[in-house]
């Protein structure tokens, strides 16, 4: 029995440390304060991705006249979940999302002033694009869009119906067949036949990462700004810029509930400085001021394009993504009839 | 009964009657979707295979903690229970530790539909060793003994003695398990790799519709495994009964 019992405590272990790795990754509500002040607190809630960026931009933000002593309640999680909660009434002052169809539901439930993205940067307060996640060293030569669908490549993505900002990356591979001269039916073939190469669909980019770098296929769609603070944290992993891909914008806002609306807006408006922005790039994002990106580790692809190109995001969500009547919902069904006949 | 209605009663009903926001016909649509369906005979075929298994597992394994002696025993009894009390998103890293494609002993079922029945065994392991072991604790040895002592065999004592006086308490652990597994929802997103039609069980379906702000839908199929949830229950019920009153 002796081999039984090292069994139990080997699962045991290998539990255990599985616990406290996931511990450490967990979302934190930690409060910064820089001390005295007015002792104003804010509530940030956001997505999950820019946790590092304000782990940085907070202390910055303590430093300036406007938000000395201001202390910060922070909330990360997926986007849509984060958006679904303060609409359901979660507390907030300052919400970021991973893309404008999360604020545009606060907008529609009267908890975010119309007039939000009425900046010179459209209320959008880091950038990053689509990029293709390798293993190291690119084994299976992967540098454009159609790469990925050669036989034998397993594509990683998030769920774009479970994960918001999975959808940047469909409209990533939709708007790649446009830009290099593909009919809108061959782009949404392109995207069929994409998803026939996809071996997992988690319901968010942290677990597609996580399921990339435990072994799992060939190529992970995601940001930019993801595998640069994969790298940053030591994953084993490359990354491949397409000439064609999509600009990501993530917009931010004060929610209008908020009880202290001027420290709010401080904040905001902290985050167009320039040294915040700074801060956005050392954690991978794409800076949104002019002459802050460094070409160097930003190259700007050939032929990027953004969402308005393809007609905003309102009318995308509409023609792609409704879960009954979307393109790719359609693809799906389609495929499970595929499979099903197999 | 006040508690029983705030705590489950009424949260229950707010999901039937969100499922029928849009009438019955936009919850016949959202049932029998063919996403929908394909999830629900995933999840329910899935969860009755690992009901099965855990049956005969779980009883063998009551019965080498009850009848046996072996160093360790404590630390064993009490690993059962861990499975169970891990949050169940870490028992979905756990196994894709284990089975996942960086596998130490190359078992990679991860992201297959084996993954789900495998998740499903995990987490519902404690079920039936939990609802055997007492029973088979007071079970009176003296009846097994003279059943021997009159000639039975080892497999007739267990065929004619044992098991007539388990079986109540595996089936309750097996309605138990059953209710879990066809609920289970962290470790089958990280493990099962959620391709619609293939691995998509329906609590994962659930969540997306979610995601995709289709509470209606979401809830319709949520309605769906109340529904089969609570006949298993009663049918496992049933039978338990029965079978309780066939003994006396």
């Amino acid at each position: 029995m002796r081999g039984f019992r090292a069994k139990g405590l080997a699962v045991a272990l290998v539990a255990t440390v599985v616990a406290v790795v996931a511990g450490c990754g967990g979302t934190s509500d930690s409060t910064s304060s820089s001390g005295g002040g007015g002792g104003e607190s804010l509530t940030l809630v956001a997505y999950s991705t820019p946790e590092e960026a304000y782990k940085k931009i907070i202390p910055a933000f303590n430093e300036t006249a406007a938000g000395e002593g201001v202390t910060f309640k922070q909330s990360y999680g997926g986007s849509g979940d984060q958006a679904r909660a303060v609409e359901s009434g979660l507390p907030a002052d300052v919400v970021e999302f991973s893309l404008e169809p999360d604020m545009t539901k606060l907008v529609d439930a009267g908890l975010v002033e119309q007039g939000w993205d009425q900046n010179e940067h459209k209320g959008m307060v880091s950038d990053s694009v689509v990029a293709l996640m390798v293993r190291k060293g690119n084994p299976k030569n992967i540098e454009t869009w159609d790469d990925l669908v050669k036989p034998g490549v397993e594509v990683i993505t998030p769920n774009p119906f479970a994960s918001g900002g999975a959808r940047w990356n469909v409209m990533a591979a939709y708007g790649a067949q446009l830009e290099s001269g593909k009919s809108p039916e061959e782009a949404e073939q392109f995207v069929a036949t994409l998803f026939d190469h996809v071996s997992v669909l988690d319901k968010s980019a942290r677990d597609s990462l996580n399921t990339f770098t435990s072994g799992k296929g060939d190529v992970l769609i995601g940001y930019e700004n993801e595998a640069i603070l994969a790298q940053q944290s030591g994953a084993d992993l490359d990354y491949v810029l397409p000439d064609e891909t999509i600009l990501i914008e993530n917009p931010a806002a004060v929610v209008s509930e908020s009880e202290n609306p001027e420290t709010a807006k401080a904040f905001v408006d902290f985050l167009y400085t320039e040294k915040a922005q700074k801060l956005f790039a050392s954690t991978g994002y794409r800076p949104v001021l002019d002459g802050l990106l460094d070409k160097k580790d930003f190259p700007t692809p050939s032929k990027l394009f953004d969402i308005e190109k393809l007609g905003g995001w309102g009318e995308v969500s509409d023609a792609f993504f409704d879960p009954e009547s979307g393109k790719v919902a359609e693809i799906f069904k389609s495929q499970g009839k595929s499979t099903a006949s197999d | 009964m006040a508690y029983l209605s705030f705590v489950a009663l009424i949260p229950l009903a707010a999901v039937v009657v969100r499922s029928l926001d849009g009438g019955l016909d936009s919850f016949w649509a959202a049932v029998s979707s063919p996403q929908a369906v394909a999830a629900l005979r995933l999840t329910l075929i899935a969860s009755l295979i690992v009901v099965v298994i855990n049956a005969v597992t779980g009883t063998l394994i009551a019965w080498v903690l009850v009848r046996d002696a072996f160093p360790g025993k404590g630390i064993v009894n009490s690993l059962i229970d861990l499975p169970f009390a891990l949050p169940t998103i870490v028992a979905g890293l756990t196994l894709l530790a284990f089975y996942g494609p960086d596998s130490p002993v190359g078992l990679n079922l991860a992201f297959t539909q084996a993954s789900v029945a495998m998740a499903l065994l995990f987490v519902t392991l404690p079920f039936v060793v939990r609802a055997v072991q007492p029973v088979l604790l007071e079970l009176d040895r003296e009846m097994e003994q003279a059943a021997e002592s009159l000639g039975a065999g080892r497999a007739t004592v267990f065929r004619r003695i044992i098991l007539p006086n388990l079986l109540p308490a595996i089936i309750a652990g097996a309605g138990l398990a059953f209710a879990r597994a066809i609920g289970e929802f962290g470790s089958l997103v990280l493990l099962t790799g959620n391709i619609p039609f293939k691995t998509e069980a329906a609590s994962v379906f659930i969540f997306s519709q979610v995601q995709s702000d289709n509470p209606v839908g979401a809830a319709a199929v949520s309605v769906v495994l109340l529904l089969v949830a609570l006949v298993v229950l009663l049918i496992f019920g049933l039978i338990s009964k029965r079978v309780l009153r066939h003994e006396q």
